[in-house]
């Protein structure tokens, strides 16, 4: 068992000068084989093993890291959560990760910062007003939170929008998610890390995939740096690489890798309660525990692994951020980055089986991953425990591609977050 | 005036006869022109400047540039406050404000600073640990959290300045203005290259303005670099930019700079603030100098903790020394310098720390003849003083460096400065995505390979090579270099030269400076001076497992503040090194981001705020519109005239009033917004069969077709009438929004996939202005203008195009119909727009004849079921869902999206389909967006089987009418389903999607 | 910012054009549509190559020309290898 993590254990480790606190998860060799092997020690690799491990019993599972755990897109991202999706299928796919959310912390006894401080939409055209009360009356009969609020309103929540009609796209309406916030994407990544270990899962940093041993069709374990690592079933959860996995095992995607920018100001004492969102100015914006602004808009065009993007992006999504706000003008960028996310022809994941037996993938998350990261885990040790889609992730196969059953979130999400 | 107490004699670049006026936490001090914000504090004492993020530990002044961690101050009030502003980069102006912050209720009494005494309990990453109690705790908790975090306060009014945005190009690009890329760029501007050189600074020299006695060419530093100033701005291809800084290296040798216009004059100034550059650069020289390192020792922040070749600058450049009595520790030979000109402008410099074992170096020997005391292999164990220091201990190095031995020497002083060695500026390397490497011999990361595409070279300090001479040399050579890349090759000078540095000796490592006590159990040795990072956190990360760079810095914030790491990366990783008792490079090294300092982000935004955000495109009518009091509706980027109220009238009344002239007489609306695209080739018509659902090749010239256009995932994605001009010329009409989409989409299909098929396409969408005059009066009101043409039905039927002139201009009219009523459209140039629509106008008036905007015109199309692509469809609709399988061409061969109907889920008779819905309470106006239920529950999660996609009141049908989607809504024909929405259920029938059997046909 | 050099305009910056995705994706003929079935028309329609190195790409000069052209650029280091026009084959490129 692992150290309890609570105020008792700080002030008792704080007495020892912190002499006493253990690794939070070990550096293991890799065993010969596995019964599960999870390709990406990402936010939602990490999940996937320790929904194996706990609520499946599989704890013979090792995770492979290219690099080190949670440095890809879980560690990129904008921390937003939210279910507020439109269509069925990702509305109860997105709520039950966010209701996993809800209970996170205390499942991991790791704090995640899950801050339910509500996630507005804002409207700015009579058709913006349209797909909002579209979208907000079926989440809401799908048993979820969400409500339209007046200008008047958002004016009272968010003092320093503009709400005036002199904008060039004057703010017209929101919906409003309460349930709806941000967590600390590292500490996700780390939490689940911590409980997976404790239960036995091996995450190996600094090994990576180089190939796949398939025999007869059917996958028998990995090659990688450190050798070949056997394993009985394997899932793929590597985001922006899932392309490359793919083309290793021998099979193709309906995904392209695109470069997702994101940046944030210099800490500043608390000026901006609420995530705020605009998909007609896009761009959206939260403010960070820490005081940091967190922005981010939509992706670059064009197919990138580079982790960078093109400059324009992030001048548009400041022309739209001090238009909203105008009094974000005097503030500074303090550090810009981009992550390499896998983008589906509907902008809705991938979960289930592959070409190759007992090889699964969970991809295509597209700019929305991180809110997802414990309900994909969940959903995903499932479908590879029982080698069949867990009721959730079923109409998320790679089948839809083939039948046209798209779930199309373009118009649902309408921008990057 | 109140005296500078720190100020020296004589020296220093500050005017002197120019006193100027500032105020710190509302407290008025002067400095002197050409002081920044730091060295007026220093100047009058000022050492106690700012509290930390974490522990609101009292902070001072740490450095001289753009690396200062500590020194972030709040300038301006009102709207032109500005947090966080380094002070070191603050130039003074007479009336600045300034003020510390993260401190309540006073900088001198902070109660944040209980978080100091709490320290034990709140090491690094503790709030992973804690905090979970109870399960809705969090939120509680944090706010306590978030108060107590951020640094400075922001303005929340509307920044007052404007910014500007400039594109440059260039053959070399130098970045900074010290000796090297100077002397880098005279060489490439006496090439004749084009030349841009970038300093961020208020004026060029670099390292040379804080020199003391260097010469170069046997002349005093500053009258080379007034030399070179000079003859810079005498040659026609060279730009300086001053007070620039470039802070992104981006793909294929793009550069962003922020050049700050006005930040030295303040809110009187004029014109804009500050200027974002985009240079292309053919060649980049980085000339970008290094930064000193500090030390890490026990209580290294307390106020009077600064770098030694920041007191270096202080001292020479800006005339004020940062204390009286100095003590100096040092791992290298460069920190002598610095005592040697303290004690030149007559400070007390008390003792030289050495961690190393008898220095004799050049500048150590030079220091020994002035006097300086020398305390070799020795290190200060203890900085005592709270706001300032006060003394510090000093003891004898055990021989690993890991410890000390012997009784402590006690040294009073009110300063402490520290060298660790030099770590060069690779931050711009390092953008381009290239890798650094270790050098040993610096012990510091140097550039390595560059990227492929990304030409640039870093020089002189920047790659680890110190000293003038070979600062001027290499930058000569470089200069030369990269211009005679480009044909440049006639270099006229030699490079310039100076003395040759004095003999030195190597640094020595001493990554945690040892006091009497373990790291992390006494004193604390800070890394990361901004976010409280100390090295028993870095301890404490490794302890639990947090051992990857990027972890280490995650997880302790350490390298995240705004400083970005620039003093205590190198210092962090070495110290994790140490730890994991691997090399450093081994530990990893951390990726620079852009900026290399925090940029506004008025300044990316540039001009192109308000209604410069997005173009707003109005049409030629725009102003008749505006007379006549019409409210505009967004779509996409133009204004449409949504309704035209008369006084009093509420929008309802205006909207049902239009609706009903118009179905009852006529109407009159500006449809210029429609897309319209001009389609001439050969082939025009094998393409149109191509890209419509439905057939093409027989519709005979003069006459107008219906068509939906689809993706090749089989989905509407626009639809439109095109008519044939003449055998091989075609008129298309797109939705309002999706022109430019469909252009763009014929010109991808035709330059792509059938590239020898002859058809050309010109968007006319400005081209033409359009009036729909609709009604069962619009023919009598034609009648009146027209000329040249027989408009009755039988000479001019339903979907044909005549040419003609109206009111004595040039007009082509469709007779297509969007309303279901007789309609005809008359296209116009735009510029006799207005000229025709006064006289239809003036025709009209004795039928009442009613302008009417946007939203009567969706009324009117939904009385007759006309669906509108983006309303009734959003990218999940096939033709067959719509109710249009007769659209589709069977007999057709092939057309864009045919297979993909094929497929055994869109080929489904259940899909969703158009309908209509009738409310039980006919004066029931459902939402757009409503959700449709069969079963209604209690509560939900229910389950919905399609959403409303268009609702209005008719004042034709008497009702309100409403068209939906619903799963196999074809099939349900009358059945009574359910839309529950806020707190309520309304009761509808399913019905056709048409209300108004009874209305004049379209045809009519 | 990428530099792209339209083969009509020359050099000019990224934010002229606008990106097409995979190049050389011929589309099915009728008779081919006709026997082929619905996972091979998915593939046509939905699947790519993504591949981390050379990408054989379009793009358009939307804000100039208005040509399409191929690309072949490097994924990760975002070095154009080749410009080359609209109905030209992939070039075979050496192996980086």
């Amino acid at each position: 068992m692992k150290q309890n993590y609570s105020i008792f254990s700080l002030v008792r480790n704080a007495l020892s000068y912190h002499q006493g606190w253990q690794e939070a998860w070990r550096s293991p060799a890799p065993k010969p084989e596995y019964d599960v092997i999870i390709i990406g020690g990402g936010g939602h690799g990490l999940a996937t093993a320790y929904y194996l491990a706990k609520e499946h019993g599989i704890t013979n599972v090792a995770v492979v890291e290219k690099g080190w755990i949670g440095g890809g897109n879980t560690g990129r991202n904008t921390t937003i959560v939210r279910s507020n999706y439109l269509w069925d299928e990702s509305a109860h796919l997105y709520e039950h990760s966010l209701k996993l959310f809800e209970g996170l912390s205390q499942d991991l006894n790791y704090n995640v910062m899950f801050s339910q401080r509500g996630l507005m939409n804002l409207a700015h055209t009579q058709h913006d007003m349209q797909a909002l009360r579209r979208r907000v009356y079926a989440i809401q009969l799908n048993g979820i939170d969400s409500e339209i609020l007046t200008p008047e309103q958002i004016k009272e929540m968010v003092p320093i929008l503009d709400c005036s009609s002199k904008a060039r796209y004057p703010i017209m309406g929101a919906s409003l998610q309460r349930r709806g916030g941000v967590a600390r994407h590292d500490a996700v990544a780390w939490g689940f890390a911590r409980k997976a270990d404790e239960r036995g899962v091996d995450i190996l940093q600094n090994t990576e995939v180089t190939g796949f041993k398939i025999v007869g069709g059917v996958v028998k374990g990995v090659e990688t740096t450190r050798g070949f690592i056997g394993g009985k079933k394997v899932g793929i959860v590597v985001a922006g690489h899932s392309g490359v996995m793919a083309g290793l095992a021998g099979f193709r995607l309906p995904v392209e890798s695109h470069p997702l920018q994101a940046l944030v100001s210099e800490p500043i004492k608390p000026i901006l309660n609420t995530v705020v969102m605009s998909p007609q100015v896009h761009v959206y914006v939260s403010q960070s525990d820490k005081g940091e602004l967190v922005l981010g808009a939509g992706i670059d065009a064009y197919t990138s692994y580079a982790q960078v993007g093109s400059p324009f992006i992030i001048e548009n999504q400041l022309n739209a951020l001090t238009d909203l706000f105008p009094c974000f003008g005097r503030l500074r960028m303090l550090r810009q980055w981009g992550g390499i996310v896998d983008t589906c022809p509907d902008a809705s994941p991938i979960i289930g089986k592959t070409p190759v037996e007992n090889l699964f993938i969970n991809c295509g998350w597209g700019t929305g991953g991180f809110k997802a990261t414990p309900g994909s885990g969940n959903v995903f040790a499932h479908t590879i425990a029982r080698g069949e889609p867990h009721q959730l992730a079923q109409p998320f196969a790679l089948e839809r591609f083939t039948t046209g059953y798209l779930i199309d979130e373009h118009g649902a999400a309408g921008v990057a977050h | 005036m109140s005296a500078q107490k720190n100020r020296v004699a004589t020296g220093g670049r500050i005017d002197r006869s120019k006193p100027v006026r500032f105020s710190f936490d509302g407290k008025t001090y002067y400095g002197y022109q050409g002081d920044n914000l730091a060295s007026a504090l220093l100047a009058n004492g000022v050492t106690l400047v700012g509290r930390s993020f974490k522990y609101h530990r009292p902070r001072g002044i740490v450095t001289a540039g753009p690396e200062e961690p500590n020194a972030l101050v709040e300038i301006g009030t009102g709207a032109y406050r500005e947090p966080n502003t380094r002070a070191p980069q603050v130039e003074l102006y007479d009336g600045l404000v300034t003020q510390s912050q993260n401190r309540w209720p006073s900088l001198d009494f902070d109660i944040g600073a209980v978080n100091s005494v709490m320290s034990r309990f709140i090491p690094s990453g503790f709030y992973y640990k804690t905090f979970k109690w109870p399960k809705d705790g969090w939120l509680f908790y944090e706010k306590f959290i978030r108060r107590a975090a951020g640094l400075g306060t922001g303005s929340t009014e509307t920044d007052p300045d404007r910014y500007d945005k400039v594109y440059g190009h260039c053959d070399v690009m130098v970045v900074g203005g010290g000796p090297a890329g100077l002397a880098a760029a005279l060489a490439a501007g006496r090439a004749g290259a084009r030349v841009v050189l970038a300093d961020e600074q208020s004026e060029l020299g670099g390292s040379l303005l804080s020199e003391r006695d260097r010469t170069i060419d046997g002349k005093p530093v500053n009258e080379w670099v007034e030399a070179a100033k000079a003859e810079l701005a005498g040659m026609p291809e060279v730009r300086v930019l001053t007070r620039t800084t470039a802070f992104a290296y981006l793909d294929a040798n793009m550069l962003s700079l922020v050049e700050r216009l006005t930040d030295h004059i303040g809110p009187t100034a004029t014109g804009p603030r500050q200027r974002l550059w985009r240079i292309r650069a053919k060649e980049v020289i980085l000339a970008t100098g290094a930064i000193e390192r500090p030390l890490v020792y026990s209580d290294n922040d307390r106020p009077g903790c600064m770098l030694a070749s920041a007191a270096r600058i202080y001292v020479n450049r800006y005339g004020t020394t940062p204390g009286q009595r100095v003590v100096i520790m040092t791992n290298n030979d460069t920190a002598y310098q610095t005592a040697l000109d303290l004690t030149a402008a007559g400070v007390s410099v008390a003792a030289v720390v050495d961690l190393r074992a008898n220095p004799t170096g050049g500048l150590p020997q030079a220091a020994r003849a002035k006097g300086i005391e020398i305390i070799d292999n020795s290190a200060i164990t203890q900085v005592k003083g709270n706001k300032q220091v006060r003394e510090v201990e000093v003891q004898s190095l055990t021989s690993d460096a890991t410890g000390v031995v012997g009784s402590a020497r006690h040294i009073y002083c009110d300063t402490v400065l520290s060298s660790g060695g030099w770590q060069p500026t690779v931050h711009l390397h390092s953008q381009t995505r290239a890798k650094v490497v270790w050098d040993d011999g610096i012990q510091a990361f140097i550039p390595g390979p560059i990227m492929p595409g990304q030409n640039n070279r870093s020089i002189s300090s920047a790659r680890g090579v110190f000293g003038l001479d070979a600062a001027l040399k290499e930058g000569h050579q470089a200069g030369a270099e990269a211009a005679a890349k480009f044909g440049f090759s006639n270099v006229t000078g030699n490079a310039p030269s100076a003395e040759a540095e004095p003999e030195s000796q190597p640094l020595r490592s001493v990554w945690i400076v040892p006091s009497n006590v373990p790291v992390g159990q006494g004193g604390k040795h800070f890394v990361d001076y901004q976010n409280d990072v100390t090295a028993g956190d870095v301890k404490l990360a490794h302890r639990e497992g947090y051992l990857s760079v990027e972890h280490l810095k995650r997880y302790t914030t350490m390298g995240m503040a705004t400083d970005q790491g620039k003093t205590s990366n190198v210092n962090a990783l070495a110290i994790m090194a140490g730890l994991k008792n691997v090399s450093i490079p081994e530990v990893g090294t951390t990726t620079f981001r852009p900026p290399y300092t925090p940029v506004t982000f008025g300044v990316f935004a540039g001009p192109d705020k308000g209604d410069y955000l997005d173009p707003i495109r109005k049409t030629a009518l725009h102003s008749w519109h505006t007379d006549h009091g019409a409210p505009f509706e967004c779509v996409g980027q133009w204004h449409r005239a949504w309704y035209y109220p008369k006084s009093g009238e509420s929008m309802h009344d205006a909207v049902n009033r239009e609706v009903k002239a118009t179905r009852d007489s006529v109407g009159i609306f500006d449809a210029s917004t429609l897309g319209k695209i001009d389609i001439q080739g050969p082939d025009a018509a094998w393409f149109l069969n191509m890209v419509y659902t439905n057939a093409w090749t027989k519709l005979e010239p003069g006459k107008c077709r219906y068509g939906f256009m689809c993706g090749e995932d089989g989905m509407v994605f626009d639809d439109g009438v095109t008519s044939r001009i003449s055998e091989n010329h075609f008129h298309m009409t797109t939705t309002t929004g999706g022109a430019p989409r469909v252009l763009s989409w014929l010109e991808e299909w035709h330059q792509c996939e059938w590239p020898d098929k002859q058809v050309y396409f010109t968007s006319v969408t400005e081209q033409w202005a359009v009036i729909a005059l609709n009604g069962p009066n619009a023919r009598k009101v034609l009648e009146k203008v027209v000329e040249g043409i027989d408009i009755s039905e039988e000479a001019f039927p339903f979907m044909t195009w005549r040419d003609c002139k109206v009111a004595g201009v040039k007009t082509r009219i469709f007779r297509i119909s969007f309303t279901g009523a007789l309609s005809f459209e008359l296209n116009i140039p735009p510029s006799y727009a207005l000229q025709v629509w006064r006289a239809l106008m003036d025709a009209g008036e004795e039928f009442n004849i009613t302008p009417y905007g946007t939203e009567a015109m969706h009324v009117l199309r939904a009385e007759k079921g006309f669906v509108i692509v983006g309303q009734e469809t959003d990218g999940t609709m096939t033709p067959q869902d719509l109710g249009f399988e007769w659209i589709i061409g069977k007999a057709k061969p092939d057309f864009i999206g045919r297979r993909s109907h094929l497929r055994s889920d869109t080929k489904r008779t259940d899909r969703k389909h158009l309908v209509g819905l009738l409310t039980e309470n006919p004066t029931e106006v459902l939402p757009e967006g409503a959700q449709v239920v069969e079963h209604v529950k209690d509560k939900p999660p229910m389950t919905m089987i399609g959403h409303v996609t268009s609702s209005y009141w008719s004042p034709n049908a008497g009702r309100s009418i409403a068209m939906a989607v619903i799963k196999d809504g074809r099939n349900r024909m009358g059945q009574t389903v359910y839309l529950p929405y806020e707190g309520k259920v309304v009761a509808a029938k399913i019905s056709k999607p048409t209300f108004l059997e009874d209305g004049a046909p379209a045809n009519g | 910012m990428l530099l792209i050099s339209c083969p009509y305009c020359g050099p000019r910056d990224e934010h002229e054009f606008a990106y097409g995705h995979e190049a050389h994706i011929a589309r099915p003929t009728l008779e081919q549509q006709q026997t082929m079935s619905d996972a091979e028309w998915a593939d046509y329609l939905f699947m790519r190559k993504n591949p981390k190195g050379v990408h054989f790409e379009r793009w358009v000069h939307s804000r100039g020309c208005r040509q399409w052209f191929n690309v072949a650029r490097h994924t990760v280091t975002h070095e154009i290898v080749k410009v080359y026009k609209m109905g030209e084959p992939a070039p075979k490129l050496e192996q980086k």
